[in-house]
């Protein structure tokens, strides 16, 4: 029966470890700003297309290096 | 004629001066020179996500030398190391997901720059960059080039840590965590079931629903604690007196139950009282993190200013540093911070943040510039007359109204019926106490208990929050931007309004011109507008936006546009003349085409000559805002309604015309004038509304019961007031005033109803049957309905036009 003891135990300490959770996010400034990120999440597409130009770009300029 | 627009800026374009690169029409060189930036570092995706988001980038030579001060830059980084430090930029022009993409992608454009994160509700991005490789003037430059100029001022001089409070949100998180564990620990005790296993248990979950109730009791409620003691203090009772009592005795009483096995004790019904009314301050902040209301002029002031020692070098200093009989150089654009006397021939001076008046003012040599203004045109040199602290304008901020730290200049709705309320509530307390002593000790201080746990005003206190936020959201949506839910209960009080003229019911925007002389033929038109457009002069631009396009019938079209302007000069504070077609034009001042004005009339005009003939002059009047004498007219049925200006009577006429009779009218008003004004109404008992927008009116509108500051951009400017009204809703203005005085007829409505729940409980409490249940009950029902309740009656409100 004193299984009762175990699980509320776990319980609460689970919800314990949420709630640190949730202090430490509003702590360290994660809800400060609650637009940008959810524009910014959007964004990763591009920015892969745009590095492998980048590299593109790089690799042309030691190509006139060489020459 | 299809217009066209820029693919950079979406500006229309002018067929003249389109600029064809890449496929892709521009408005202008500085259009397509971005283009050209974003295109060669494959940065082209800026343009997918928004159409045409960018702007152009304005010419800023000369402008930030002064971060080339190692001093003053570090006052304005947030953090700085050998290799890497970190600055917050102020970039209003943010406003799409493509300035965000662009802005995070700045380590693509410059190098050293390892990365960069924008706020967009600030409209702020904050850079991490190593000071070895890149300069923060390079980074200026480089934004500004972009489109994105920087906005620094002397406000951004002491930075230091800035400390966010969130510990409302701490408190907040706390109340939620011990409520809803609380809640669900509660529930065997609910249904009462009388098995074996229930009944062996029921010590510890009642010890753990205890320790759960102490962060809750001793963190979360400390804030109600502090404000009923410092109530108590200074002797007014305010609304948190009856809720800490309420807290106090709930907990004192539960834990006496649990402790002598009576109970289960209020904690469940303690922890969601605690809970909801953090819920309701929560909601009641609602803050526009992109809007100031603080600000003086500091927040227009450049923050270092351009120097010329004795030995005729140029230098940079902070403007604090400033003395009288300094030489200073202000460049185009730049702003005046100090008082003094102009040593270079010209200037004309824009005084638009001072006064609101958009055409500028011609000085010459010898006349004093007073600080405040802004330089357009050329760059001047004056001598300072005195330092920044001392000069005409700066010195209303030494008026107490800005010193006082105000903070609470009336009584709120909700503390005047806790006047009331706290003492009838003892006395019920007392006097249930008192009957049941004779019956039965144990009874009375049971009753005792219930009375004050019961009759702890939750409800009432989530009324004016939830109402107030609500209201706050719905005029924020309507681009009235409040600075807090106090400024409603203060909108509903008013009963002077007391307006600005020139910028506030003026716009800068458009100017109303009209012509006067002989007419001019549809080519001289023409030839008039080509010349125009090359002047940068506000003037010119003003009058070249008025002008029709014109097709000509013996031209066409595309010939006229071919036409250049030859021999063009301009002559700064007189006018330009040209050769144009064969034609000799000029525009300008009356002395420039030599023609002696009649009257001494105070109108701005520009004249124009062609050929040496005299033809007439376009005149610049003053140009109400839409929908100005129907809200004068509304308003003065219920309002005393007044016009302060600081500018001369010349428009006296006009106005008594456009507004309904009995408007006073005040002119020739300097800014402390105003603020002495707004003083002698309040001093006459009325509660006084000052809507202004310039820097003049900073001292009325903090001297006010309420500031309300007009302005065309939010973004940029505006002096410290109460709330922020975006001028395209001015119209709107009596719809506002009355949504504040509905909102408090919800209030009292709404206050009705939690006194109604209030008397059901004390019912119950005062005949000694209050169950742990019941009150479970009755406190979540109370809030939801009342919370229910007025959101609904607000917003029924606010559609109601």
């Amino acid at each position: 029966m004193s299984v009762i003891y175990l699980l509320i135990s776990i319980s609460i300490l689970i919800a314990i470890g949420f709630f640190v959770a949730f202090i430490t996010a509003v702590k360290t400034g994660q809800y400060d700003d609650d637009y940008t990120p959810s524009v910014r999440m959007l964004f990763d597409d591009e920015l892969l297309k745009s590095t492998k130009n980048e590299n593109k770009v790089e690799n042309n300029e030691e190509k006139e290096l060489d020459i | 004629m299809d217009t066209q627009n820029c693919f950079h800026c979406g500006l229309n374009i002018v067929k003249a001066e389109e600029i064809i690169f890449d496929e892709k029409k521009f408005c202008c060189n500085g259009c397509k020179t971005v283009y050209e930036i974003f295109s060669l570092n494959d940065l082209t995706c800026y343009y997918d996500f928004e159409k045409s988001p960018g702007a152009t980038p304005q010419d800023i030579n000369g402008k930030y030398d002064f971060l080339d001060n190692e001093n003053i830059v570090s006052k304005l980084l947030e953090f700085q190391e050998n290799s890497t430090a970190i600055i917050s930029l102020n970039i209003p022009h943010i406003h799409c997901s493509s300035c965000i993409w662009i802005l995070e992608n700045l380590q693509r454009l410059q190098k050293g720059i390892s990365s960069s994160q924008v706020n967009f509700p600030e409209k702020k991005v904050r850079i991490t960059y190593n000071p070895e490789e890149v300069s923060i003037k390079t980074i200026v430059y480089l934004l500004s080039s972009i489109g994105y100029e920087p906005y620094i001022s002397l406000e951004n001089y002491e930075t230091g840590a800035n400390n966010v409070d969130r510990s409302l949100t701490y408190k907040l998180g706390v109340a939620f965590f011990c409520f809803g564990n609380i809640m669900l620990l509660s529930f065997p005790e609910y249904f009462e079931v009388k098995e074996y296993w229930l009944d062996q248990y029921r010590g510890f979950f009642r010890w753990l629903i205890f320790a759960l109730a102490l962060p809750s009791f001793f963190y979360s409620a400390s804030g109600y604690y502090v404000s009923a003691f410092k109530s108590m203090r200074s002797k007014m009772l305010n609304i948190d007196i009856p809720i800490a009592l309420g807290i106090v005795v709930m907990f004192v009483r539960s834990t006496f139950d649990i402790v002598m096995d009576y109970g289960s004790g209020f904690f469940d019904s303690l922890t969601g009282l605690i809970f909801f009314m953090l819920l309701g301050k929560m909601f009641q902040i609602k803050t526009y993190s992109f809007l100031s209301f603080e600000r003086d002029f500091k927040s227009y002031f450049p923050i270092a200013i351009t120097k010329i020692n004795s030995d005729s070098l140029e230098e940079s200093v902070p403007i604090y540093e400033v003395e009288k009989g300094d030489r200073l150089l202000i460049r185009n654009q730049e702003l005046i911070p100090v008082d003094g006397i102009l040593i270079s021939e010209k200037a004309e001076i824009d005084y638009s943040f001072v006064t609101g008046e958009a055409i500028p003012i011609t000085k010459k040599s010898g006349d004093k510039v007073f600080a405040g203004g802004k330089q357009i045109g050329k760059v001047i040199e004056m001598e300072v007359l005195h330092s920044v602290s001392q000069s005409y304008l700066t010195q209303l901020w030494s008026n107490d109204v800005f010193q006082k730290n105000v903070v609470q200049k009336h009584k709120t709705i909700t503390d005047s019926i806790s006047r009331y309320f706290t003492p009838i509530l003892l006395l019920i307390a007392f006097s249930g106490f008192g009957y049941w002593i004779f019956i039965d000790a144990n009874i009375a201080f049971n009753v005792f208990t219930a009375v004050l746990i019961v009759a702890c005003p939750c409800a009432l206190a989530l009324t004016a929050p939830f109402t107030f936020g609500n209201v706050l959201r719905i005029l924020g949506k309507q681009k009235f931007y409040l600075k807090n839910a106090l400024v409603i209960e203060q909108l509903a009080k008013v009963d002077t309004i007391v307006f600005d003229k020139t910028g506030t019911i003026t716009t800068n925007k458009k100017s109303n011109i009209s012509y006067e002389g002989d007419i001019l033929s549809d080519e001289y038109l023409l030839l008039i507008k080509n010349v125009l457009r090359a002047s940068n002069h506000p003037l010119s631009r003003m009058l070249y936006d008025y002008l029709p396009i014109l097709i000509l019938t013996n031209t066409s079209a595309n010939d006229a546009k071919k036409w250049s302007v030859g021999a063009f000069e301009e002559i700064t504070g007189k006018g330009m003349e040209a050769h144009i077609f064969g034609h000799q034009i000029q525009i300008g001042s009356a002395a420039f085409v030599e023609k002696t004005e009649e009257n001494n009339l105070q109108q701005t005009s520009v004249h124009i000559k062609i050929n040496g003939v005299y033809y007439g002059k376009f005149i610049f009047n003053n140009q109400y805002r839409d929908g100005l004498a129907a809200l004068f007219n509304n308003l003065s049925s219920g309002y005393q309604v007044k016009v302060l200006s600081g500018d001369n009577e010349g428009e006296r006429g006009t106005l008594e015309q456009l507004l309904p009779k009995g408007t006073e009218l005040i002119f020739n008003q300097k800014p402390e004038q105003k603020l002495e004004f707004i003083k002698n109404l309040q001093d006459k008992g009325n509660n006084v509304m000052m809507v202004g927008d310039g820097l003049n009116d900073a001292g009325a509108l903090a001297q006010s019961n309420v500031g309300i500051s007009i302005s065309e951009n939010v973004n940029v400017f505006s002096p410290a007031c109460d709330a922020i009204l975006d001028a395209n809703e001015f119209q709107k203005l009596n719809y506002f005033l009355k949504l504040s005085k509905n909102s408090i007829t919800t209030i009292k409505m709404s206050f009705t109803l939690s006194l109604l729940y209030n008397v059901v409980g004390l019912a119950f409490a005062i005949t000694g049957n209050l169950l742990p249940l019941v009150a479970a009950i009755i406190m979540p029902l109370s809030t939801i309905t009342i919370v229910s309740f007025v959101t609904l009656m607000s917003s029924y409100y606010a559609s109601k036009k």
